[in-house]
């Protein structure tokens, strides 16, 4: 062979090869645009995935409910969870499972792929519902009740007519009872939006919604259009009004629990300086920044369980709250023995140096961890909420509540039944007398201030699941906490307690009506009305000791 | 003890400063060329003049509480009030000026669809009219307080958190845009006032020469009380406040007086700061501005009225200093200095200079413990 | 007696001294470099958001001197700290303008603290940059507005969930504070325009840094079961919404059934919240950084590698810095001068090229051209882009949907006027 003849074979191998790899974008182009003759629906599908436009990837979900493939479940429940890749390339699509690994979309096959080429199949709100509507559908029949009832509640928030087959079969085969309720829920929505059903069914339809005396309920019978037929829009209107009846009661009910744990929160922050400032007499400026360093040590120790020990993350805060103590504690013994201890006698000196305290320490958090809010993570067990009756209550609010209960029983029985506890109490009533029964009032001193500055820590970690991580986070707290401990009575617990939890309370049911900020002026107002009537707070002590 | 003069040897002091930086800064100011070495420049004249004003806060608070026991964490509000006083006025000043050009309604008015004036602002547009209301809000509003709060004996911490309370509730009122005091944008953009620019050189040194005549002014009235009957009476009330009651004097009565007397000077420095700052807003009701002016007072010397103004002094310059020299570290400084202080200078910067100098007859510093103090259970 | 009292006078006359000295010595070396001011706090609640502006800033000022600074000489950043104090804001751009004689301040970042300095850079005329998103209904001759005005990012978040998500009832809710305020009447006029009914539209306004969202998250889900599609339009301010979104995601609002567009939430903010709960709100941004531009690459690099922590994120603010500073060296070098009114004659129609791929430019009326992107938050904490113009969107000073500011006009070049009455032909807003 002559090189020119070689040359020419160069060419043509060259050309072929293009016009190959251009067939083949053809073919994609074709797939991804209308159903081939040659291909399953399901590639056609993946096509249009492959696509990623917001369009043809509704177009892929589609097809792919209808095609009704075995792998339509996995694909799809990999879309809704971000987790289908497409490769840059060849278009291919890969689903990725856990740890890096990746299995063949199309196949389920496991596949080793070059992460780095892959790109997510973007989603956004409206393919997202549309997503968990099908997959819904999709996982109607799965095995296990609980996927069964989540399955229904996503077709009945979609309203799909055409998942009402899928429905029906389900229901047919249905045994669990819960997961039976549902789906008959999830039918009867789809009904009574439906225009073509038979007015009797779509009655029956309203009234088995009513019987849901929850506001998801209303909002579906609400949707009832005026031109719907006479018979159906009165049965809607009383389905309304009966949920609207018994929703009433629940509010009021709901506004006590938002108190509660609003008041939960107010004890939590304030505790601490119910014993620094309330039974030792320390004004202590520095207690919000306590209070902040819990809320940074949660956020250390998150980190370094993410870094090292990923597993433990649920349980993240149960190692928190322990370091919490001790690392809030260990500052407070450092500040009342390096500044406080000087000034007994001299409450309002305290004032000044603490607040001077409070300063540094702003700045030094600013300084070692930036200025910037950190994150820290809810473990999954106390997100989301649960329904009690017609509460929703969510499960972060609720641990804070049962948690601000247990550290105020802790803190009564240290101070109660302990012997530290009895000396401070001795200590904080009358110093020369009992550093002359034997008591080390300066050890004392230094524990009792690190108790306090320890449970303020523990408060941090609590705030750190609702608030800002920031160095402002002790700001926020700092004037809320005084009005409680001296709202409550000075050197009284359980004043404080009660003064948090009426506040709290309080401010919940003002909201509704004055909004946020009315309600909180009104009840500052309120609070300075209380201390004319009783000028020593809630639960004052009483006797000679007051006229100090 | 019997006689006392009216002014100390730190007051005359105190006053000659005060006369001299009165007339040698604005003239140092306008009359000398830029370049000369005496020459002062324009920036520090307000800047100086708002430190004048912090010093009659100052000592405003340390009337109260260094010789009366009243620790009040909320003396801010009465500053804040007196200079929203003064800002409304200046408002009403910028007329047909404002950005929407309309006639009588300020800016923040127009776009927040305000149809007519609100009632509260009317007058405003009187200098005369103002200044009664600088004097007036203030005094009114501590009357009201104190009225129930000494009746009720309410005192020591308890006062001050529920001080604390009052400027705190009122910082969120204000903040609220439907009340028509311009929420957090507070009142600002002034053009003039009584028909003079206040960005002009004159104004400004008219401006600063009134805050050195108004600190001057209510350091002898604070020194008179202080120096006649009704000082020794409130001496008496902030050391035992219960002795007092039962020797016959009406507490409650000469309580009220002074925190009346207090606020509205506090009041005053609020509407002279207004001006010269250029704006008011209701972060000046904030608690820690507040907190902030009674450390002002601890780091001069409690119970001296010279030191608070010379505590407010020290601790703004500081701030203006370590806020320009030292950015990212001017909090640890300022920190440390209130530790320090507290620490090693227990009766504050004059308290301390007192104390190494010897007393001059009528500086008597404040004992402890006081009735301010928390109740410190049967010490 | 008098030994004491001249001690006691030369205390006192030693802090008059070290006031008046601060301002001499450091004036003195002024000529060597040219200064820029930054003026954004370093402490206090603004803290969380302005430190990063002025590292940008910091970052920006040293790269121009590696290209050999400008007009020969070094630029020199000074750095104060207003702390969050808005009197403190006035009082710090005085010294920067009159003591050190900077030639440009960077700076500001809430709207009362551009409106506390406002009358000092027009009394001293300099130069200030305002990098944020804000509420427009201002021009001022001294101020260049690089952040978004209303037009060019509530309006058009508001018409992509009307379009692409259906959405039918809507949520504003804001801080109280002039930016909601406005941003929201604004919006009310906008929608009700469209045909929206009263009924449909809840506004709700709460203090600064509300930490307690259980009654309105609960009334947001009330107000959107009425079986209308609703959305939230959220102008909340820094620290607030983290736990908004905190209780948002708790109390199971997701953003397929009420999602929630915000104004003020960028990829900062989000640094503080684990976002998987969050997926899908959305917020409406000239600039983001999961933007796949080469400009864009290079300058996430140059920042990561500048504050030597490769997670740090970049936002929208920052890009309008970036933008201004650029515009500010680009004016100078054509006006060959710092002067102030050079400079400002100079900058308008100056075009620079922006992060993400356009160019903007400066317009009469001080304010730029911006592309308008609305993203969706990912798990990751950034934002996914699932809409944006075309073009570049003016910046528009005055709103056409605001009585009494819809007359007016800003045109710095041909009118000299920042609130030009088209009506009536004057300058200086008069409605007669």
């Amino acid at each position: 062979m002559s090189l020119l003849s070689f040359r020419a074979f160069h060419h043509l191998t060259r050309a072929l090869g293009r016009s190959v790899r251009f067939c083949a974008l053809a073919g994609l182009v074709v797939l991804a645009l209308a159903p081939s003759v040659h291909a399953e629906p399901v590639d056609d599908a993946l096509a249009a995935f492959a696509a990623d436009g917001f369009d043809d990837t509704q177009k892929g979900i589609d097809i792919l409910v209808s095609s009704g493939h075995d792998s339509a479940e996995a694909i799809l429940a990999a879309l809704s969870a971000g987790k289908l890749m497409v490769r840059n390339d060849d278009k291919a699509l890969f689903i990725e499972g856990k740890a890096g690994a990746f299995t063949d979309a199309r196949t389920g096959a496991s596949a080793s792929v070059d992460a780095a080429k892959l790109k997510v199949v973007r989603l956004n709100n409206r393919l997202r519902r549309s997503v968990q509507a099908a997959l819904g559908a999709v996982t109607l029949q799965a095995p296990s009740p609980a996927r069964r009832i989540a399955a229904a509640r996503a077709v009945q928030r979609s309203r799909d007519p055409a998942a009402l087959p899928a429905v029906d079969a389900a229901l047919a085969r249905e045994t669990d009872n819960g997961a039976r309720a549902a789906l008959q829920t999830a039918r009867a929505a789809i009904i009574v939006a439906a225009k073509d059903a038979p007015e009797a069914e779509r009655i029956a339809a309203v009234e088995l919604i009513a019987a849901e005396a929850n506001p998801d309920a209303a909002a579906l019978l609400r949707s009832v259009q005026a031109d719907a037929p006479q018979a159906l829009r009165t049965a809607a209107e009383e389905g309304i009004a009966g949920i609207e009846r018994s929703l009433a009661f629940w509010n009021a009910m709901q506004n006590v629990t938002y108190g509660i744990s609003l008041g939960s929160v107010l004890l939590l922050a304030a505790i601490g300086l119910a014993i620094t400032f309330g039974v030792m007499g320390v004004i202590n400026m520095a207690h919000g920044e306590m209070v902040m360093i819990g809320a940074y040590t949660t956020y250390v120790v998150q980190d370094l369980i993410r870094d090292h020990a990923p597993q433990l993350f649920g349980s993240s805060l149960f190692f928190a709250i322990p370091l919490a103590f001790l690392v809030s504690g260990a500052v407070g013994v450092a500040i009342e023995r390096g500044v406080i201890r000087f000034l007994y006698g001299r409450p309002l000196e305290t004032l000044l140096a603490t607040w001077g305290i409070s300063l540094i320490l702003q700045q030094a958090v600013r300084t070692i961890f930036g200025p910037s809010n950190r994150e820290v993570g809810t473990p999954d067990w106390m997100s989301g909420a649960f329904q009690l009756g017609g509460l929703s209550l969510t499960y972060n609010r609720v641990a804070i509540v049962i948690f601000a209960m247990l550290v105020f029983a802790a803190l009564l029985l240290v101070l109660k039944k302990t012997t530290l506890g009895l000396q401070v109490r001795a200590v904080t009533q009358n110093r020369r007398m009992a550093s002359s029964m034997g008591i080390r009032t300066d050890f004392v001193d230094a524990m009792t201030f690190g108790l306090g500055s320890g449970v303020a820590g523990i408060a941090g970690v609590a705030l750190s699941q609702i608030d800002n991580v920031s160095p402002n986070l002790g700001q926020g707290y700092i004037i809320d906490s005084f009005m409680v401990v001296v709202f409550g009575g000075v050197g009284n617990l359980w004043g404080t307690l009660v003064g948090a939890l009426t506040l709290g309370v309080a401010n919940k049911f003002l909201e509704p009506y004055a909004g946020a900020v009315l309600g909180k002026i009104i009840l500052l107002v309120a609070i300075i009305l209380f201390i004319q009537k009783r000028p020593r707070g809630l639960f004052a002590l009483k006797g000679r000791a007051v006229e100090a | 003890m019997l006689t006392v003069k009216l002014i100390d040897r730190y007051g005359a002091v105190f006053i000659a400063v005060l006369a001299a930086a009165a007339v040698i800064v604005p003239f140092c100011n306008l009359a000398i060329e830029p370049g000369s070495a005496f020459h002062i420049p324009d920036y520090l004249l307000p800047l100086i003049g708002k430190y004048l004003c912090f010093a009659l806060l100052a000592i405003s608070i340390d009337l109260i509480w260094g010789y009366c026991g009243i620790l009040s964490l909320g003396h801010g509000a009465f500053f804040a009030l007196g200079g929203y006083a003064m800002g409304m006025y200046l408002m009403r000043q910028i007329g047909p000026r404002g950005v929407y050009g309309h006639p009588i309604l300020p800016d923040f008015m127009v776009f927040l669809n305000f149809q007519d004036l609100p009632w509260f602002w009317l007058g405003f547009d009187s200098f005369l009219f103002a200044m009664v209301m600088v004097l007036l809000v203030p005094g009114v509003l501590a009357f009201v307080f104190g009225w129930f709060a000494f009746r009720s004996r309410v005192t020591g911490v308890y006062l001050s958190i529920i001080t604390q309370a009052m400027t705190f509730a009122l910082m969120l009122a204000f903040f609220r845009n439907d009340m028509g005091f311009g929420g957090n944008n507070g009142l600002t953009d002034f053009k003039d006032i009584l028909g003079f620019s206040v960005q002009a050189g004159e104004t400004r040194a008219v401006l600063f020469a009134l805050s050195a005549a108004a600190l001057g002014l209510g350091y002898l009235l604070c020194r008179y009380v202080v120096t006649s009957k009704l000082g020794k009476v409130l001496v008496a009330v902030r050391d035992a406040e219960s002795r007092t009651r039962f020797l016959g004097y009406r507490v409650e009565n000469y309580k009220l007086a002074v925190f009346v007397l207090s606020a509205m000077l506090a009041g005053l420095a609020g509407a002279l700061y207004v001006p010269q700052v250029g704006i008011i807003n209701p972060s000046e009701f904030a608690p820690a501005n507040s907190i902030e002016a009674v450390i002002w007072v601890a780091v001069g010397g409690r119970g001296t009225l010279v030191g608070a103004a010379l505590g407010a002094l020290v601790v703004n310059v500081g701030k203006s200093w370590f806020t320009g020299a030292i950015p990212e570290f001017w909090l640890f400084a300022l920190g440390a200095l209130f530790v320090v202080v507290t620490l090693f200078l227990p009766k504050g910067i004059l308290g301390t200079l007192q104390d190494y100098l010897g007393h001059p007859k009528a500086a008597k510093p404040a004992p402890e413990p006081d009735g301010a103090a928390v109740a410190h259970p049967a010490e | 007696m008098l030994s004491t009292f001249a001690k006691a006078a030369k205390g006192i006359s030693t802090f008059a001294a070290a006031a008046l000295v601060a301002g001499s010595v450091t004036a003195a070396s002024a000529q060597e470099t040219i200064k820029v001011g930054v003026l954004h706090s370093l402490s206090g609640t603004m803290a969380i958001s302005e430190t990063t502006l002025k590292d940008v800033m910091l970052m920006l000022i040293d790269e121009q001197n590696k290209k050999g600074g400008l007009l020969g000489k070094k630029l020199e950043a000074v750095v104060v700290d207003p702390a969050s104090n808005w009197p403190l804001f006035a009082e710090k751009a005085r010294e920067l303008i009159a003591q050190e004689n900077v030639a440009a301040v960077f700076g500001c970042w809430t709207s009362v603290s551009r409106k506390s300095v406002l009358p000092v850079f027009k009394e001293l005329n300099s130069i200030l940059f305002y990098p944020v998103q804000y509420e427009g209904e201002e021009s001022e001759k001294n101020v260049f507005y690089t952040g978004a005005a209303p037009n060019q990012q509530a309006i058009p978040a508001v018409d992509y969930l009307e379009k692409e998500e259906g959405v039918e009832r809507w949520v504003l809710a804001g801080t109280d504070y002039v930016y909601p305020r406005t941003t929201n009447k604004i919006l009310e006029a906008y929608l009700k325009g469209k045909g929206v009914k009263d009924e449909d539209i809840m506004i709700n306004y709460t203090p600064f840094g509300h930490s307690d969202w259980q009654t309105i998250v609960s009334d947001i889900k009330k107000f959107g079961s009425s079986g209308k599609k609703t959305a939230v339009v959220s102008t909340i301010n820094g620290d607030a919404n983290v736990p908004f979104y905190k209780e948002l995601a708790n109390q199971g609002v997701k953003a397929t059934d009420i999602p929630v567009v915000a104004f003020s939430v960028g990829e900062e903010e989000l640094a503080g919240i684990d976002t998987g709960p969050l997926v899908g709100h959305l917020a409406a941004w000239n600039y983001f950084q999961s933007i796949d531009t080469p400009a864009n690459e290079a300058f996430i690099k140059e920042w990561q590698a500048y504050t030597k922590n490769s997670e740090r994120v970049t936002n929208d603010p920052m890009e309008a810095h970036v933008i201004g500073f650029n515009m500010w060296v680009k004016a100078v070098e054509k006006a060959g001068t710092t002067d102030t009114d050079k400079v400002i004659d100079a900058i308008v129609g100056i075009k620079v090229p922006n992060l993400t791929g356009g160019t903007s430019e400066m317009l009469p009326n001080h304010h730029i051209t911006k592309p308008v992107f609305i993203g969706e938050v990912n798990a990751e904490g950034q934002f996914d882009v699932v809409w944006n113009t075309d073009d570049l969107v003016p910046g528009d000073a005055w709103s056409d949907f605001l009585e009494g500011s819809k007359d007016l006009e800003a045109d710095w070049v041909s009118k000299k006027c920042g609130n030009f009455n088209t009506k009536t032909g004057k300058c200086g807003g008069q409605a007669s």
